[in-house]
């Protein structure tokens, strides 16, 4: 293909996402929507996949039955979330074994909010609250978005986000009701993921070189700066009405732009735990690679069942 | 030995009376475990009352970029929508 018609091509295509049109599989795309869709997927994928170890590491301890029910079906619907994502993102001609490797080599990111430790029951009710909360309003963004496969499980995914929420806010609200003990596990599991969930919105708008180009693909319908603020807005009063603190005392409810002012994140700690240097960056990477090193004979053994299974039905034809 | 588990397409009818639908894909060695994959991952809340798998390799699909000259027959045929016939106002359902 000549530069001129490669031109036409790309002007007829952003033309199509511009009127809403979405892109399917076999269409003709930029190599640079593609690339960047192939990474953006497979990462969001390997978040849902990451993001089940420190919630996986609760389940033989919920306290109820109740709990342990709710916590177990979460956990693999967040599984199953990994699952959507990992075809969405195959269909676009990467395999899934490129992006496992990609993610245990360290290639590949992952949200850094699962580099945090879960350490107390309360962290499963501040993750469903908190951290689902901003992945729902990240991903309620999404289901938008250009690319058909991508949009599709979108779609599925925040049919099942709410119920994650509702659980953890529930954890939350029971243990702020209960003894001293129990609201002081509440409050420290508000105070340890407050900021690393502000976080999950990635870098400040300056600081964000590619908005302009995914706002364009509908990768993005609103600045990272927008969903914090949106984010913060709905969270303060919930805690409000538990009755625990967002641990930031520059907190303050702004008349002038109906929302909450809020104090300075800290940048440093989060390019810290992007690069790998978070309190639980090599242990997730450990659990994973395991999980799959130790998994090749089964899925070896499946294989060469169902091929012998093949074979005997092929013979059985003759 | 390394071999993937293939691709599988996965269909599923809400409920009966509504067609089978396209939900995604996953790997699966076989078709039964594909079958079973497909319970776990596309109807974990009661999405489905049937389940259809096929290996994503015996699909064969249009190429989007013949669209033109693929779709292009049904195109000047005005004459198969009901609206292409002139009737006289007195009548109203027809
Ligand atoms: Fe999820
Ligand atoms: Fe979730």
């Amino acid at each position: 293909m000549s530069e001129e018609q490669i031109k036409n091509l790309e002007e007829q295509f952003e033309a199509r996402i511009v009127r809403d049109d979405k892109i399917e599989p076999k269409d003709w795309m930029p190599e640079k929507y593609r690339q960047t869709h192939i990474r953006q997927i497979s990462q969001h994928a390997h978040s849902e996949i990451v993001g089940m170890l420190p919630e996986g590491n609760w389940i033989t301890r919920a306290p109820s039955l109740r709990r342990k029910v709710a916590l177990l079906a979460k956990v693999q619907d967040e599984g199953g979330h990994g699952l959507y994502l990992y075809s969405a993102a195959e269909t676009l001609g990467i395999s899934r074994d490129e992006m496992f490797e990609q993610l245990h080599s360290g290639k590949a990111k992952y949200s850094s909010i699962f580099n945090y430790p879960a350490l107390t029951w309360a962290d499963m009710g501040a993750i469903g609250w908190l951290v689902d909360g901003a992945a729902i309003i990240n991903q309620v963004a999404l289901c938008g978005t250009s690319y058909g496969p991508y949009a599709r499980a979108m779609v599925r995914i925040c049919k099942e986000e709410s119920f994650h929420q509702r659980q953890g806010y529930e954890i939350m609200l029971k243990l702020s009701e209960g003894t001293q003990e129990q609201k002081d596990m509440a409050q420290d599991a508000l105070n340890r993921f407050w900021w690393p969930s502000l976080m999950m919105f990635g870098p400040k708008d300056d600081e964000s070189p590619h908005t302009a180009q995914s706002m364009k693909w509908k990768l993005k319908r609103k600045t990272n700066d927008d969903l914090r603020q949106q984010f913060v807005d709905q969270t303060v009063p919930q805690a409000e009405l538990i009755g625990l603190t967002i641990p930031d005392p520059d907190l303050k409810w702004n008349e002038d732009k109906k929302g909450y002012d809020f104090g300075p994140i800290d940048w440093d700690e989060f390019w810290q735990v992007v690069k790998g240097h978070g309190p639980c960056n090599k242990e997730r990477m450990k659990a994973r690679v395991n999980a799959w090193e130790e998994g090749a004979w089964v899925r070896d053994a499946a294989m060469a069942y169902a091929e012998k299974q093949q074979e005997r039905k092929e013979k059985q034809a003759v | 030995m390394k071999k993937n588990w293939p691709l599988w397409e996965v269909f599923v009818r809400s409920k009966n009376g509504l067609e089978h639908r396209h939900f995604g894909s996953l790997h699966a060695a076989d078709a039964d475990m594909a079958l079973e994959n497909a319970r776990d991952v596309y109807t974990r809340r009661n999405e489905g009352v049937s389940i259809w798998v096929v290996e994503s390799k015996h699909i064969t699909a249009s190429n989007p970029e013949h669209n033109g000259e693929l779709f292009e027959p049904a195109q000047d045929k005005v004459y198969r929508h009901p609206t292409f016939y002139n009737l006289p106002d007195e009548i109203k359902h027809m």
